[in-house]
């Protein structure tokens, strides 16, 4: 199929230049790690792959990233200054080259970790024009594109977790756009991955958080002033 | 969009006796779910950006990050103010206009993408030149950006607008394309009209590579940008005086896209061939960057900080 272009995504996003897949698409995927990760990180390492890595500084790629860590949307207009905000934060922040595999060339892995010693581990690929794809947190592979609010759910694989989820969604009347489920081995980790068409509340992620197996539930809400608008 | 090409967009405004602004801006209501006012407002916040960018570089002195565009802007406003200019006050004013909105780019400010930041001062440039000299109404600059989202749709679904696939054809050629069409509208022109105009640009944008110093979205953009004000507002002139392309607007983005798809690799934003490979283009790109040790005065590490150099 054809792809098929919206008028905004024509005339749009809103951004801080220069390059929509090297700036915009950078902070977007930085933005969506901090979402993931749930909390402010104290020491960030960005691996940079394939043109990030040979052009990141020409066109404000390491800004952006940090930008992003530190909640920014991709039209911030603080996000020029991100290196002296994070430093001035005493945020532990580095920038390496390095060959992830085969990936997107626009590709990044980054690394955080938290005050309280927390790491996690999130790769995310830009893929032109502002568009971004996660495609994976440490050591599960998935895809989502930060588009819709995202519900990340972490469980142990045992049936009914994803009938109790879906229940409960179903309850405050939150329709699922996309979903996705993956596991590490049978029995151990599993995760789930929906992608919605309204908010969930905190509520809502609370009692998610207290439906048996459920180990973590992270909710991603929408970035605004990105390409958010649903390809039609 | 669910609309396959120009000539069914001339059709279905006929049919519905809208102009393409207004056709476009139903086309989305229906294919989005929102309402008219959500959709218009989210353009007006479009166009408020775009009265920004237009304008900060005119103002004052912005200088890109790598140091090697800026303050061009700044000297056309002060050309303008002096009223000894060759082409006249508009075409001055629109070609400060796209240059104040590629330096604010390159300068990590803020921009409207149209279609890409690459290409974001030539769509501005023309519809914020168009309010201050023919003072148009700010719903008919909204209307105006509706028009130009309808061609630029069927430009990036028909062909492309990535300069990395079609060369700079592909964005400044599409968006000067866009801006012809708007200022048709605007000044009053049918759609079949716009379309004419769109095609008159891309007839005289064909072949144009996109050749960036550094790949940085600087050398030589911000001049494609302020020609391509220039070229959609010629354009316009030339439909609104009653002159038609013989070469239909469809069939123009059809050849965009053969001759993108036959340009080297090297002139499609590799920053390789042209202007980039020259030896100006080399130097330039040296300066900036450094040598492969990252010595010599590297402009791009002024104000970073040490954490960027540990590499263990």
């Amino acid at each position: 199929m054809k792809k098929k272009y919206g008028v905004f995504d024509i005339i749009g996003p809103v951004m801080i230049g220069p390059s929509s897949s090297h700036t915009a698409g950078a902070a977007k995927l930085a933005k969506i790690a901090r979402g993931i990760a749930g909390e402010e990180p104290v020491k960030v390492v960005f691996y940079l792959h394939g043109s990030f890595s040979k052009t990141y500084k020409g066109h404000g790629t390491d800004r952006a990233l940090v930008a992003g860590v530190l909640g920014m949307d991709p039209a911030d207009d603080q996000l020029k200054e991100s290196l002296k905000l994070a430093k001035m934060k005493g945020m532990d922040i580095r920038f390496e080259e390095k060959d992830l595999g085969d990936v997107h060339p626009n590709t990044v892995r980054i690394d955080m970790t938290m005050a309280d010693g927390r790491e996690i581990r999130i790769t995310g690929s830009s893929i032109g024009g502002g568009a971004v794809e996660i495609t994976r947190i440490d050591d599960d592979d998935l895809q989502f594109s930060g588009n819709y609010p995202t519900l990340l759910i972490t469980q142990r694989d045992v049936p009914g977790v994803v009938a109790n989820v879906t229940n409960l969604l179903y309850e405050e009347g939150v329709n699922i756009a996309f979903m996705s489920l993956f596991r590490s081995q049978k029995g151990r980790d599993a995760m789930m991955m929906f992608e919605l068409d309204q908010n969930v509340s905190t509520a809502m992620i609370d009692r998610l958080k207290k439906v048996p197996s459920v180990e973590n539930v992270r909710f991603i809400p929408l970035s605004s002033n990105v390409i958010n608008y649903p390809v039609l | 969009m669910n609309i396959k090409n120009g000539k069914e967009l001339v059709r279905r405004c006929k049919e519905e006796g809208l102009s393409i602004g207004e056709f476009i801006l139903k086309q989305e209501m229906e294919e989005s779910g929102l309402s008219r006012e959500e959709i218009y407002d989210r353009m007006l916040d479009n166009l408020r950006v775009m009265a920004f960018s237009t304008t900060k570089g005119v103002g004052e002195k912005v200088i890109s990050v790598s140091g090697l565009i800026g303050g061009d802007a700044y000297r056309l406003g002060k050309y303008l103010e002096s009223g000894k200019s060759v082409t006249g006050r508009t075409m001055v004013k629109a070609m400060s206009y796209a240059l104040s909105c590629s330096e604010v780019n390159a300068s990590m400010g803020k921009i409207v993408a149209c279609p890409t930041a690459g290409a974001c001062g030539i769509l501005p440039a023309v519809i914020m030149t168009m309010k201050e000299e023919h003072q148009v109404e700010e719903k008919d600059l909204v209307m105006g950006l509706f028009a130009s989202a309808g061609i630029g749709a069927i430009i990036a679904q028909n062909a492309t607008i990535s300069g990395a696939e079609g060369g700079c054809q592909a964005e400044c050629g599409s968006a000067a394309a866009m801006a012809a069409a708007a200022v048709v509208e605007i000044m009053g022109g049918t759609p079949d009209m716009c379309l004419h105009a769109g095609a008159i640009v891309f007839k005289n944008t064909l072949g144009l590579v996109c050749d960036p110093i550094g790949g940085l979205v600087e050398v030589p953009c911000a001049k494609r940008n302020a020609a391509g004000a220039v070229s959609a507002m010629t354009a316009a002139d030339m439909v609104l005086a009653g002159v038609q392309s013989r070469i239909p607007f469809d069939d123009t983005v059809t050849a965009m896209y053969s001759v993108g798809k036959l340009m080297p690799e090297a002139l499609r934003e590799t920053g390789i061939g042209g202007l980039a490979g020259t030896k100006t283009g080399k130097k330039l790109k040296k300066e900036i960057f450094g040598d492969k040790d990252g010595k010599s005065k590297n402009k791009m590490n002024d104000d970073t900080f040490d954490a960027e150099k540990t590499g263990e």
